[in-house]
């Protein structure tokens, strides 16, 4: 194993980590602030991938494709906020993922109603398809990169919006207390159609980004949903510095046990044991990781204060 | 009293016959479909159920003469699913076939229920190694192939060209496994590396990482469905496609090339059949396919217009009566119809002795990307299970 090696792999793992840290923000915060559970959060990184493609094709820019599903998931978000989410919020937690998980279905139908159910053709725009040269000799793909630079600044974004604006004082307010919010007179609704909504577009971010590497086609949130519940859970729910810390560990733990599990294994047992027990072992990783922080830290790495 | 009593009988017969008609007419063919029409892989079961419906249109909406009723059901990718349906479809329908079935362990559950009522079961896609050895069954047919024939071909390609240094990519499951079993049976030469990926995976950066550190010489992969969507993306934008040659079993298709596009063109595929082999019935099925739905068929959607075929072989040749099985398992042995990839016979276990061709993704004149047969590898292969088989 050389060090360029090892560099490149930890690359792939923070690009996975970010990817996943943009689907974990909005749904931590919506968990934590709204105590809500929130299954359908996979098909609004759907919806996002596929208005940010329609648009694409429809403006010929990849850029407004981008601008258009961001704004697109919003409002999606948004609608079904108000439409259907609002009234689950004093139901138990299995009403909301019975509710939530009937969404999913909903919304792959509609996607496959409209676009089909054949996978579609994403591609990276022109001037992200070639390749970075790394220090280390090897080559990056430019587009995984970008995706990296536009997952930090997010976060960096999110971070200032939290702990420096007034809408973060009320996220924060309404995640430790949110009767005592209302009490002051915030508009506690309007509050929770605002976070269901941006955290929709993180979403949506995430999937229209995720379009050209996986492909687009009905039931692709579904996938990366149960790895997002694994990083909020390990993050500590409602907190953002939590995704964000979770996200990374997760990402990077998954690719270097992909990478360097079986190898190291195969130099303590024997190789066909290795050769057996490795690939099984590097894909329960993620979940080991998290069976060991709930037992020493049940409420995450870093929970949100208050409750 | 002679003439009455003729024309008596006269009555007497034209009202039997004014009786039966519509009788006979009622005479019907249930035939029950069974595939995967949800989730993400739904798309293939539509492109076999459009087959399903070109095949009956050849026939001109009957099959073995017999006025037709499909029933199509939904496996959703779950064994336990595909019992129900095939139960509904036996018991409520009391449909006459069973066929479809993408998942050899959908199929596995499935076989018994059919044939355990008396019915014959035509699989068209799934092809289990029990099914074609140990487990075979005089009710069972299949028009698809053995799981590991098609690795076997492309075993035998590398083989015979020499390749070496062969980096082995498969997802961590039975099929997985068995390809790479396939593969190996014919390819003797050097392997670098074996790896195998989670089931489902999305993102294979960290084994393709690992795999340009190797430095191998040629990449034999198997991802079905999304998975080979995603890895033929990410492998392209490695800048690897073009570098290093890919050959794969199952990963680029009719369905996934739309989805691709110029990251599939270069890549090499084994297979029985493709849209560009040339016999009758192929042209005629390629081109009105690409009539009815606007886009070229695929694999899945072949063998499943072979099953409704060889049903209506089989009805033919007993005239009609259903009741007679034995008639039919006898008549669907001599596979008597113009199968889609030419030349067709069943070996003792029900299973197809076919070609395998080896086919390359091309960017064509006219800017689609499709694929073309280079060469054929396998003429009449038969699979490696048949011995195993005891059936009679």
């Amino acid at each position: 194993m050389t060090f360029g090696l090892l560099f490149e792999q930890l690359l792939n793992g923070l690009q996975f980590g970010v990817t996943l840290f943009l689907m974990a923000a909005g749904l931590t915060l919506v968990f934590g602030i709204m105590n809500f559970i929130n299954l359908a959060h996979g098909s609004l990184y759907m919806v996002g991938a596929y208005l940010a493609l329609a648009a694409a094709n429809w403006t010929g820019s990849y850029l407004a494709g981008v601008a258009l599903g961001l704004a697109g998931t919003l409002v999606v978000g948004m609608a079904v906020e108000v439409v259907a989410l609002r009234n689950l919020y004093d139901r138990d937690h299995l009403d909301q993922v019975l509710a939530t998980f009937g969404l999913i279905l909903f919304f792959n139908e509609l996607v496959a109603i409209i676009w089909g159910r054949a996978a579609l053709f994403a591609s990276p725009p022109s001037w992200l398809a070639g390749h970075i040269d790394l220090f280390t000799g090897s080559r990056y793909p430019a587009y995984r990169a970008a995706i990296i630079l536009v997952g930090l600044v997010t976060a960096l974004i999110l971070w200032y919006v939290v702990t420096r604006t007034r809408l973060g004082m009320l996220i924060r307010a309404g995640a430790s207390n949110r009767t005592m919010v209302a009490a002051l007179g915030v508009n506690i609704r309007l509050l929770y159609t605002v976070v269901f909504g941006f955290g929709a577009a993180l979403a949506g971010l995430a999937g229209l980004m995720a379009g050209p590497i996986y492909n687009v086609q009905p039931g692709m949130g579904e996938l990366v949903l149960i790895q997002v519940f694994v990083v909020i859970v390990i993050g500590g729910i409602g907190s953002v510095r939590g995704a964000l810390v979770g996200a990374i560990i997760v990402g990077i733990v998954d690719t270097l046990g992909r990478a360097f599990l079986k190898p190291l294994m195969a130099t303590i047992v024997s190789a066909p044991a290795a050769e057996s027990a490795g690939p099984a072992l590097a894909s329960m990783l993620i979940y080991l990781l998290m069976a060991v922080v709930l037992a020493f830290r049940p409420q995450g790495l870093f929970p949100a204060r208050g409750g | 009293m002679h003439t009455p009593l003729r024309s008596l009988v006269a009555a007497v017969s034209v009202a039997a016959f004014a009786f039966s008609a519509p009788v006979s007419a009622q005479q019907k063919v249930k035939i029950g479909f069974i595939s995967t029409f949800s989730g993400p892989q739904g798309v293939m079961g539509q492109f076999m159920k459009e087959s399903v419906e070109l095949a009956i249109d050849h026939l001109g909406g009957k099959v073995g003469g017999l006025p037709v009723e499909m029933f199509y059901g939904d496996d959703q990718l779950k064994p336990d699913v595909g019992v129900q349906v095939a139960e509904e479809m036996l018991k409520k329908n009391q449909v006459d076939f069973v066929s479809g079935i993408i998942w050899s362990n959908v199929m596995m559950a499935v076989v018994p229920v059919v044939t355990g009522s008396n019915k014959i079961m035509v699989g068209t896609n799934a092809g289990a190694s029990p099914l074609a050895g140990s487990q075979c069954n005089k009710l069972y047919f299949s028009t698809s192939w053995n799981n590991d024939q098609t690795p076997e071909a492309m075993g035998k390609f590398l083989q015979d060209n020499g390749v070496n240094d062969l980096y082995v990519m498969a997802p961590n499951y039975q099929a997985g496994k068995d390809m790479v079993a396939g593969l190996k049976r014919y390819y003797k030469g050097r392997i670098v590396e074996e790896v195998y990926t989670k089931l489902g995976q999305q993102d294979y950066q960290a084994e393709i990482t690992q795999l340009r550190a190797k430095s191998p010489k040629a990449v034999f992969a198997f991802y079905p469905g999304g998975m080979g969507i995603q890895f033929l993306k990410q492998y392209d934008q490695a800048g690897l496609r073009g570098q290093l040659p890919l050959y794969t079993v199952y990963t680029v298709d009719e369905i996934s090339i739309p989805a691709v596009k110029d990251a599939a063109v270069g890549i090499y595929e084994t297979r029985y059949w493709s849209p560009d082999l040339k016999n009758p019935a192929n042209d005629k099925f390629v081109a009105d396919y690409k009539k009815k739905y606007g886009k070229l068929p695929v694999f899945y959607g072949a063998q499943s217009y072979d099953g409704i075929m060889l049903i209506d072989s089989a009805i033919k040749a007993v005239k009609g009566n259903l009741s007679n099985v034995d008639g039919m398992v006898k008549a669907m042995e001599k596979a008597d119809f113009k199968s889609l990839r030419g030349p067709f016979t069943y070996n003792v276990n029900h299973h197809p002795i076919q070609n395998f061709y080896l086919l390359k993704t091309e960017k064509l004149a006219s800017g689609d990307i499709e694929m073309r047969i280079q060469k054929t590898i396998f003429e009449k292969h038969k699979d490696s299970y048949f011995q195993d088989c005891k059936m009679k």
